[in-house]
């Protein structure tokens, strides 16, 4: 079956030829329309609009937006504040990036929805520091927007009034994950809240109610202000409502970023139709579906279970290629559709070697609030180090999981998670390949071959 | 401290972004960082008299992000992803290249003060990789023939200072 069209709503004017970031293109295109109706309407409609979308968080949870908006603390009389989660730094993601630095205005607008329908008078945009242009680009177009009366005091004479700023992060990793980033913007090291009692929408940002949203979630919010709940949740399937940007990066021929209905497209479709397959002469080996912490699939399993499908359970039996790119899919055959970060390996990449990478990653990137990830992380890249710079052992497999597998629900944060699902889906997928690592690394390397650690 | 009177009034602007004075630590330490091009050994007690903190509460902020550096750098600031997608795709050679060309360690200034070359965590610009920043640009596919050519533009604007 050929792949479905792109549907893009978010990327519309990614790379279109002629649009430029400032705000008369954005007006010339339709831009601030939405927000001129919303103002007029009850916020509670919009807060209605959003729950019954049955958009989910794009920033990697799936997380449905509207519960999140739901559980705002809105009797403590505290300031409630929106942080926009502009700290895309999970490897694989590079969505958000393009929406900031080429059309930041859908961001300010989708902003601003999601303001006034939580009565928020005081928004961030938390934005990772490795953006400096984007950093300015966002600032630039919220002095336009704030010019043009569309944020700031009394926003278009409704007499609601709300600010944003932008705030840099540093190079943390950890700033994505929400409590972090609220630390962090306090002024402090990033290290994540315990939960409870510090979930943000009671005891957030200055222990005031607070929302964080990814980018890419609150420029759906404004489409949905727009075209209404229940129209946005014609797009896609149910319970994976509107559309998903998938980045794919890696060993394919077309890689890049590609918006779809959710559900709608296969692993397949995706790498072969949509991005043209692997590189001449090769053959696809595993593929990371979400970011580089979601579970690996290797190419040649296959999936085997029973599906809601409406109101039936089917049977499904699935290759890797045949897996619906959605939350609930993915989330079945043991992985995460996260934040949309696809990684292809083909078959010249040895599975020690991408691991030790990754492990390279999450060690650098723990926080060192909890032992078992600060150790963990740092073990877990020793181990796989050693084994591809140093002497590899047989033993090393076992000892890896068992590393691995203490970490999970035994930290403060998700980050226990996220560093230990890389090796321990690694060595269940392609456990042969650790064990057979001692005898490879006998065999001369390809003098073509690219070093990964 | 001995910074430009508009950095000066960049910190007096940008702390009344926060209701608490210790939000706008970040802030002040990218501003002094861009200012100075690193944080001198006085950044902590002068950051923290600023915004009525502790040192250590500043200097554990300093200590904790990898953007904050405590010495001087070359003229250029050479960072090279090494996170897995560009690594997939030659990072690790793009990065070597970047070494070669100016005889230089990584985090260490090369010999004729004018890089210094790191090589950092994911970029988040996977799609184009192998990336590389050159202070505040995005280089995007950078393999090992692009590494080259930047690295001659940078010595060729050097020569012409």
């Amino acid at each position: 079956m050929p792949a479905p069209e792109q549907h893009r709503i978010i990327f519309k004017h990614i790379d279109e030829p002629g649009y430029t970031n400032d705000i008369g293109c954005y007006l010339r295109n339709g831009g601030y329309e939405v927000l001129k109706k919303a103002v007029s309407r009850k916020p509670e409609e919009l807060i209605e609009e959003v729950k019954k979308s049955g958009l989910r968080g794009r920033g990697g949870a799936g997380f449905p937006c509207g519960v999140k908006w739901g559980l705002v603390d809105r009797k403590s009389g505290k300031p409630i504040y929106l942080i926009v989660n502009a700290d895309e730094s999970e490897p694989g993601t590079f969505k958000d990036r393009y929406i900031m630095h080429q059309d930041p205005h859908q961001l300010i607008e989708g902003t601003m929805i999601s303001c006034f329908a939580n009565n928020v008078k005081q928004a961030y945009i938390y934005i990772r520091g490795e953006m400096p242009h984007g950093a300015r680009i966002l600032e630039k177009a919220i002095a336009e927007a704030r010019a043009a009366n569309f944020v700031g005091p009394n926003i278009l004479g409704t007499g609601y009034s709300c600010e944003i700023f932008v705030h840099r992060g540093a190079g943390a990793y950890i700033c994505g994950e929400e409590t972090g980033l609220i630390e962090s913007l306090e002024g402090k090291r990033a290290n994540p809240r315990i939960k409870p009692p510090y979930f943000p929408a009671v005891l957030g940002l200055y222990q005031c109610p607070t929302i964080v949203n990814n980018v890419e979630t609150l420029c759906h919010v404004k489409y949905i202000a727009e075209h209404g709940g229940a129209e946005y949740a014609k797009i896609g399937t149910p319970g994976n409502t509107g559309t998903r940007i998938f980045c794919v990066s890696g060993h394919v021929q077309r890689p890049g970023y590609y918006e779809f209905p959710a559900g709608t497209i296969t692993m397949g479709q995706l790498l072969n139709d949509v991005c043209g397959g692997p590189l001449p002469g090769r053959k696809f080996k595993a593929v990371i579906p979400g970011g580089s912490s979601a579970k690996i699939l290797r190419f040649g399993e296959r999936f085997k279970g029973k599906r809601k499908v409406g109101t039936e359970l089917v049977d499904y039996d699935w290759g890797v290629e045949d897996v619906p790119m959605d939350f609930d899919s993915l989330g079945m055959i043991g992985t995460m559709g996260g934040s949309g970060g696809v990684i292809v390996m083909d078959d010249t990449v040895n599975m020690v070697e991408a691991l030790a990478n990754i492990n390279a990653f999450y060690s650098h990137e723990s926080c060192g609030q909890c032992t078992p990830c600060r150790e963990g992380s740092l073990w877990m890249k020793k181990i796989t180090s050693r084994m591809v710079h140093g002497q590899a052992r047989n033993e090393d497999a076992a000892l890896l999981k068992s590393v691995a597998d203490q970490i999970p629900g035994r930290t403060i944060c998700a980050f226990g998670e996220a560093c230990s699902w890389p090796t321990q889906s690694f060595i269940a997928k392609f456990g042969d390949e650790f064990k057979q690592y001692p005898e490879t690394k006998k065999t001369a390397k390809p003098v073509d071959a690219v070093a990964l650690v | 401290m001995n910074l430009k009177p508009e950095t000066l009034s960049k910190i007096d602007e940008v702390i009344t972004h926060y209701p608490t004075k210790r939000s706008a630590t970040l802030p002040l330490l990218h501003l002094i960082q861009e200012d100075v091009g690193h944080l001198p050994p006085d950044t902590s007690e002068w950051v923290a008299a600023k915004l009525e903190l502790q040192p250590i509460n500043v200097l554990e902020v300093i200590t904790f992000y990898p953007m904050f550096r405590q010495k001087p750098i070359g003229r250029r600031h050479i960072k090279v992803c090494r996170t897995l997608s560009c690594a997939l795709l030659g990072g690790y050679k793009t990065c070597a290249t970047f070494e070669q060309e100016f005889h230089t360690h990584l985090g260490e200034v090369s010999p004729d003060g004018e890089v210094t070359v790191d090589f950092v965590e994911c970029l988040a610009s996977c799609g184009t990789a192998p990336v590389v920043m050159i202070d505040d640009e995005l280089h995007e596919k950078v393999d090992g023939a692009k590494a080259k050519q930047l690295s001659d533009q940078i010595k060729a604007e050097a020569k012409k200072r």
